[in-house]
């Protein structure tokens, strides 16, 4: 027991009678508490402070629009700055299209990665696989258009549409000049950068699946994938759905990327060949130049329907996400 | 030196359910005071009014009163101010983790705004000797961080923390409770040795060890003290048949 | 599956069909096959980055300002240091605040302002960034009449808010109770415990997290085409137009000029680098200082 010695007791003793307590001479003011709690909750209220103001911007600043052509605004099909027409209906026919092609193109890809990341992946594989898929979400998507208009348009171009017209014409959905550029690149570009997104939050849900669920089915003699499909997947799929969904808000709101390659003319075809326009391309392209209040205004409204429905899609994907995960700890294991 | 406690019909609830009913009691000066019970029975609930540790859980208050040498602790002092005189060691070790030793028990004087590094030096040294911890850190002071230590060794970390901003109290919340049998003695050591200079009052569901470090010791019971008296007297001839049916085992 | 080992001939496993084990490999084969085409793009685009990129970095490139179209040379220097210039302003104004708003929803929102709080971020969080732009422009560039660093600083800040208010939150919420009790038993008020202990404690979480916020932004275009709106010649006024590094290869590659495209490439190749730089060199130093054995 190296406890103090007698002799080195007494000096301590000393020392502590010899100094006065530092602390009991100094005041405490409640003061300093009452500031900070009031700083920290004006940080927050600046939170809802920013939504209300992006709402508010938003509605203000469309009512010219919307006073001028109502519900109609995005049923309407003409753009035309000079004689100020606007209707939304190509970029939101362009935005629903786009977006639905890249999920078509990614959600098999990302469900395959998260089973395989999750189910069949060697241990050590694991993580850098998770790493390397959630890196593809990092790269800026400026980045992403500028390899589209170099790199993926020419190939689209040059070997993906004269295979898909020629095998794939009689559907009309692949016909007419292979331009390269148009809503089919627009939708590929798109599907790479939602996959990271859809495979990380499938995967999260996986993991999130209790372990007895797996190996219930394992014991009854069911091959690997029977055991991914009936113990994981059928157990996961609110939360993939939410992934899904999820993909889809990131796909609406996309913009730089997009732009770059879906061709920026408002029409409304039915290949994919043909170019397209989407929402916030229109914005991107147009918010600077545009000159008249109507113009400045309708352009604004797109941007209030892409608000609103990227809002609803984003909370209905995490009460899906919620449902599967709650309860379990966000990042189980990567 | 040590100042003593009066409680005076002290109640504390957690939301809607009480936790503790009308708790009198009068802790000595320089003895140590052993809370025993069993689990939920208030005693954890108990030390924490002393310091008004308790309000910081959400929904919980008390009332009452409780008087800490001349301070009211419920009445014209602030909770800030009452814990700066009453020294607190928790169940589980718990120093700040990115400390290292050295602020870890110059936290409580440093945090508060003395900053004179020549005492703070002294301080620091004598609540470490104190706490019989000195001689194993001495080297490593500064370089070392406070989660490093062994369970023991954070405890007695814990405590000169607590004693390096020179209470008059002492409240020990089961400081042996996640600790082997060897880091143990040497706390009870210590607490031995500290009462000389610090009322302590010590929670503890380990009947030996109140026995050995305490001279009174009180007996809780579904959030009511039983009984309380010296520490001989509860565990050889205990008045109340709670506690009896405590001591030899026949419950807890 | 296998049977029984000690008395194999008295029990024998159920086979599984060749149908369901071919399936099984079928999957496999699926899952395997996903995973490359996944990562055929990440390669591509980090290969053409590299390929192309390097080949127009030079000096030149990197200290000059844009030469006209059609002529030879000149660089994005400008749009380097304007990119600083917008980011520094968003970091400033973002990063306080989503760490003032991510210690209040951790240590007094546990009510009902706390839950809207919640609320209120992940939408903001969702919010596409072309609308923050729109934002951004009505409240700074209209109000100030011209396109400016301030405005795209703004916008910057408002995506940069929610992604730190709620990695602030979750990490101090890891920090587990009994360190803030022990820094209240000293009688350490409510605001030193959080700043000194809690926030301390937390530090490295929300280093990352403040890095991912300034990562995703660094590379955005769509919030800067109408707030700060790019400049061809050096600006270091807050309250002018600025060039952006993704600005200005955005410019350049929907160019018609091959000078342009190759420095559009060389302009990506130097954002991805210095948004690694940036983000290892932040966690760099704050790993160092750290105590043997804490946290």
């Amino acid at each position: 027991m190296p406890g103090p010695q007698p002799g080195a007791k007494s000096e301590v003793a000393l020392s502590l009678e010899v100094n006065a307590p530092p602390l009991r001479s100094s005041r405490y003011s409640p003061l300093g508490d009452q500031i900070f709690t009031w700083a920290m909750l004006a940080c927050g209220l600046c939170v809802l402070a920013l939504v209300g103001l992006i709402i508010y911007e938003l509605v203000t600043k469309s009512s010219n629009s919307w006073h001028a052509f109502g519900m109609n605004f995005f049923f309407r099909s003409e753009w035309d700055p000079v004689n100020e027409q606007f209707g939304a209906f190509p970029f939101v026919y362009g935005t629903i299209v786009s977006s639905l092609l890249a999920l078509v193109i990614a959600v098999p890809l990302a469900i395959g990665v998260a089973v395989f990341i999750t189910e069949m992946s060697p241990g050590w594989l694991r993580s850098p696989l998770a790493f390397t898929t959630e890196l593809l979400a990092a790269i800026p998507s400026v980045i992403y258009g500028l390899w589209a208009i170099f790199v993926l348009v020419p190939l689209i171009r040059e070997y993906v549409e004269p295979f898909l017209a020629r095998h794939f014409g009689w559907t009309g959905l692949f016909e007419g000049p292979a331009y390269g550029i148009g809503m089919l690149a627009a939708g590929v570009i798109l599907a790479i950068m939602v996959v990271p997104i859809v495979s990380s939050i499938t995967r999260e849900v996986m993991t999130a699946v209790p372990r007895q669920q797996r190996e219930a089915v394992l014991a009854l003699g069911a091959t690997r994938w029977e055991m991914i499909r009936t113990g994981v997947l059928r157990n996961a799929r609110a939360g993939i759905m939410g992934g899904i969904i999820l993909g889809l808000g990131r796909a609406l709101g996309e913009t730089m990327a997009v732009t770059m390659v879906i061709g920026n003319r408002p029409e409304i075809a039915k290949s994919l060949f043909a170019p397209g326009y989407t929402m916030a391309s229109v914005i991107a392209n147009e918010f600077s130049e545009a000159t008249s209040d109507r113009y400045l205004s309708a352009l604004v409204e797109v941007g209030l329907a892409l608000f609103i429905v990227t809002i609803i899609i984003n909370m209905l994907a995490q009460v899906l996400v919620w449902t599967v995960t709650r309860g379990t700890p966000a990042r189980a294991n990567v | 030196m040590g100042v003593s406690i009066e409680v005076d019909k002290l109640n504390a609830w957690f939301g809607k359910t009480q936790a503790l009913y009308d708790i009198t009691m009068k802790v000595a000066a320089n003895h140590a005071t052993a809370i025993i019970g069993p689990s939920g029975c208030g005693k954890s609930t108990f030390v924490r009014c002393l310091n008004r540790m308790h309000e910081t859980v959400p929904e919980a208050r008390a009332a009452g009163s409780v008087h800490i040498g001349e301070l009211n602790v419920y009445n014209g002092s602030s909770a800030v101010q009452i814990r700066r005189r009453i020294g607190m060691v928790f169940q589980k070790p718990n120093p700040f983790p990115t400390m290292s030793i050295y602020d870890n028990v110059a936290a409580g004087l440093k945090l508060n705004g003395y900053n004179n590094r020549k005492k703070l030096d002294e301080i620091v040294e004598r609540s470490l000797k104190l706490s019989a911890l000195w001689d194993e850190v001495k080297d490593t002071l500064r370089k070392k961080s406070g989660a490093s230590l062994s369970g023991g060794q954070q405890q007695r970390l814990c405590i000169a923390r607590a004693l390096a901003v020179e209470p008059e109290v002492l409240l020990m919340d089961e400081p042996c409770s996640a600790l082997d049998p060897i880091s143990t003695g040497k706390i009870e050591e210590l607490i031995y040795q500290l009462k000389e200079r610090f009322t302590i009052v010590i929670v503890t569901h380990n009947m030996q060890q109140a026995y050995r470090v305490a001279e009174f010791t009180g007996f809780f019971l579904l959030g009511k003290l039983i009984e309380f008296d010296k520490t001989e007297k509860i565990f050889t001839t205990p008045s109340d048949k709670r506690t009896e049916d405590y001591i030899t085992g026949r419950f807890g | 599956m296998s049977s029984p080992a000690d008395n194999p001939s008295e029990f024998t496993a159920p086979q599984i069909s060749l149908w369901r084990r071919g399936l099984n490999n079928l999957v496999t084969v699926a899952a395997i096959t996903a995973v490359i085409i996944v990562l055929v793009p990440l390669i591509a685009v980090f290969g053409y980055l590299v390929y192309k990129g390097i080949g127009s970095i030079n000096w030149a490139f990197l200290t000059q300002t844009p030469k006209p179209p059609g002529e030879v040379g000149g660089g994005m220097a400008n749009a380097v240091a304007g990119s600083a210039l917008i980011l520094a302003i968003g970091s400033v104004v973002g990063v306080p605040i989503g760490i003032g708003a991510g210690i209040y929803l951790a240590e007094f929102g546990r009510n009902r302002l706390g839950d809207l709080i919640r609320f209120t971020s992940d939408v903001l969080n969702g919010v596409p960034s072309i609308i923050v732009g729109i934002v951004a422009y009505g409240l700074v560039v209209l109000s100030q009449g011209h396109f400016s660093a301030l405005a795209g600083g703004a916008a910057l800040a408002i995506m940069m808010i929610p992604t730190i208010t709620r990695t602030t939150e979750e990490m101090l919420l890891l920090v587990p109770h009994a360190v803030r009790e022990a820094a209240y038993g000293l009688g350490v008020s409510k605001w030193r415990t959080t700043l000194s202990i809690t926030l301390r404690t937390a530090t490295s979480g929300i280093i990352t997290g403040v890095m991912l916020a300034f990562a995703r932004v660094a590379g955005e275009t769509a919030p800067l085409l109408f707030t700060a709106f790019g400049n061809q010649y050096w600006n270091w006024k807050i309250n002018q137009p600025t060039a952006a590094l993704p600005l200005q290869i955005f410019t350049y590659a929907i160019s018609p000029y091959d000078e342009w495209h190759k420095q559009a490439w060389a302009g990506a190749l130097i954002l991805i680098v210095l948004i690694v730089l940036s983000v290892s060199a932040v966690r760099f130093v704050a790993g160092r200082g750290m105590l043997k054995g804490a946290g």
